[in-house]
């Protein structure tokens, strides 16, 4: 049960780009279209696996002080084997995501799961952390990069879906639409999941003492709704 | 329904001002550019007007719905806002995308920012920007005045290819009234500087960061925009063709993206006038009066910070 409670963790509650948004420079990046979000993602689901594995059957042996350094150098490992993979296998697609790949290094995702779950928990946690996180993040780049290209391309997976004669907004592939999609897709990921979080996340709300007494000024007013100022 | 605003601590000065009486007055002063768009480009100006304003007021009513706030499209706000960006489109504009771009500047700009005072750059010229940025072709492709659909070049195009020395550039008297190649609402200054009399005659708007704004224009363009030397720049096409009448008088001014004090009016209008002559001189496109406005916007709020007042009978203002 933990275990699947680790995964959906990495897809659902903590998404690494809608919930965490960890990891916001490929996205933005590379996601002007569907088939480079989902490239991006599996490469960075692959590093994040193999690095999880590998940081939490070491994270006994590598001394607190330099465990940053110590991390760097395992995903980058990682990354060279990914990078080297897609050169040989799919160029195409490693041309298309240029230097993000050797960038996946510092991605904060990979960091942060090196950081906060693997250097603290078992192996095999470690590694469904990894592919929980991985998939999340696939699946929101991915997403993103459909709506980005059939905006801005008019089309996706590369399949035209207007005809010729249609003008889609270009600007949608361009810099200003990745913000533009990014920021829109938080809100409404916020929208969707938002009421649970601010009925649940209140113990003074739910004992019935009412805001007064609760000393964590969190702005959640005892009706549900942020309290305007 | 109108907002009021309520005052703080006494004293207190009664005044009959609301969005809504201000924003008609906008519209009014954009009448007769708008008069001279639909002489001057037929039934497409019409079109776009009437579109423009209709995907504002209807994003604006939509929107209200959507959230359960209250209705605000009685404040007019929506419709200057429509009005401002139709002018701000080549006649020959697909009208699908013109729907597309007032949708753009009420969701996206001003709603999702929080609504009328709260828009953190001005929404028509934001939409323009998105839409020169989508439909770079359809967005700079201009014609010549008349039932023709001639395909033209603007003033500022002709003076940035340097061809102005051809012959090629209109008479002054024609592009003082509007009978040239431009955005619909842009080409005829002498209808702009009507409304614009007409706003500062009713306290609507104060003449000091148009003023500032349209003198550096003159002023840089006339010192850095001739070929042969400094100070032989022909800085008159350059203040009445293009944007900058447009610009400066009823984009610029918007009080939400502008500063508040006399100073901070005169440091915007100065900096979009840098703005633009750099652009129209050195850079890639030959106008940037809407990029130069929109890059002010962004600074406004540090500009008065800056310039903050010194209180009434109190010491020096505190930083």
């Amino acid at each position: 049960m933990k275990l699947l409670k680790t995964f959906k963790n990495g897809i659902i509650d903590e998404n690494p780009t809608f919930r965490l948004v960890l990891g916001t420079c490929p996205t933005l990046a590379v996601t002007t279209s569907a088939i480079n979000g989902i490239g991006m993602g599996l490469a960075t689901t692959a590093v994040l696996i193999g690095s999880n594995v590998v940081i939490s059957l070491l994270r006994k042996f590598i001394p607190n002080k330099v465990r940053i350094p110590a991390f760097i150098t395992v995903i980058a490992g990682f990354v060279t084997i990914v990078q080297m993979l897609l050169k040989a296998y799919v160029p195409a697609l490693d041309k298309a995501l240029g230097i993000f790949i050797p960038l996946i290094v510092v991605n904060c995702i990979i960091m942060a799961r090196a950081e906060s779950f693997a250097s603290k928990n078992p192996v095999l946690e470690s590694a469904v952390d990894g592919l929980g996180m991985g998939i999340g993040f696939t699946l929101a780049i991915t997403a993103i990069g459909s709506i980005r290209e059939i905006l801005g391309n008019g089309s996706i997976f590369n399949v035209p879906l207007f005809g010729e004669s249609a003008s889609p907004a270009l600007a949608m592939i361009l810099p200003p639409g990745g913000f533009l999609v990014y920021g829109l897709a938080i809100g409404v990921v916020n929208l969707l999941t938002n009421r649970k979080v601010t009925t649940a996340g209140c113990g003074a709300h739910e004992a019935g003492s009412g805001c007064d007494a609760c000393p964590a000024n969190c702005g959640i007013a005892a009706s549900g709704k942020e309290v305007q100022e | 329904m109108e907002i009021s605003l309520l005052a703080g601590s006494s004293p207190h000065i009664r005044s009959g001002e609301s969005t809504q009486k201000i924003m008609r007055d906008v519209i009014i002063a954009l009448l007769p550019a708008a008069v001279c768009s639909v002489i001057y480009f037929k039934v497409q100006a019409a079109m776009l007007i009437l579109v423009t304003v209709t995907s504002c007021v209807a994003a604006e009513y939509a929107w209200c719905k959507i959230t359960k706030k209250e209705n605000t499209i009685a404040d007019l706000s929506a419709a200057v806002t429509g009005l401002l960006l139709a002018f701000n489109l080549p006649p020959s504009l697909p009208l699908w995308m013109a729907a597309i771009g007032g949708v753009f500047a009420i969701i996206i700009v001003k709603q999702l920012f929080g609504g009328l005072g709260q828009n953190f750059v001005n929404p028509a010229l934001a939409a323009r920007a998105f839409m020169v940025a989508s439909w770079p072709g359809q967005m700079t492709s201009w014609q010549a005045p008349g039932w023709d659909a001639v395909s033209t070049a603007t003033p500022l195009e002709i003076m940035k290819k340097g061809s102005e020395a051809a012959g090629e550039l209109p008479k002054f008297w024609d592009m003082f009234v509007g009978n040239i190649g431009g955005c619909i609402g842009e080409t005829s200054a002498l209808a702009l500087l009507i409304g614009a009399v007409y706003l500062v005659a009713r306290n609507v708007i104060t003449l000091e960061l148009p003023l500032a704004f349209i003198g550096t224009v003159g002023f840089m363009t006339w010192m850095l925009g001739g070929s042969e030397g400094l100070f032989t720049g022909n800085f008159v096409y350059h203040v009445f063709a293009g944007g900058l009448i447009l610009g400066a008088f009823f984009m610029a001014t918007d009080y939400t993206t502008s500063p508040v004090t006399f100073r901070g009016r005169i440091i915007m209008g100065i900096g979009c006038g840098f703005l633009t002559s750099i652009i129209r001189l050195y850079g890639g496109y030959p106008e940037g009066v809407s990029y130069s406005i929109l890059l002010m916007n962004l600074v406004v709020p540090l500009i008065d910070r800056y310039m903050i007042p010194r209180s009434f009978g109190g010491g020096v203002a505190k930083k």
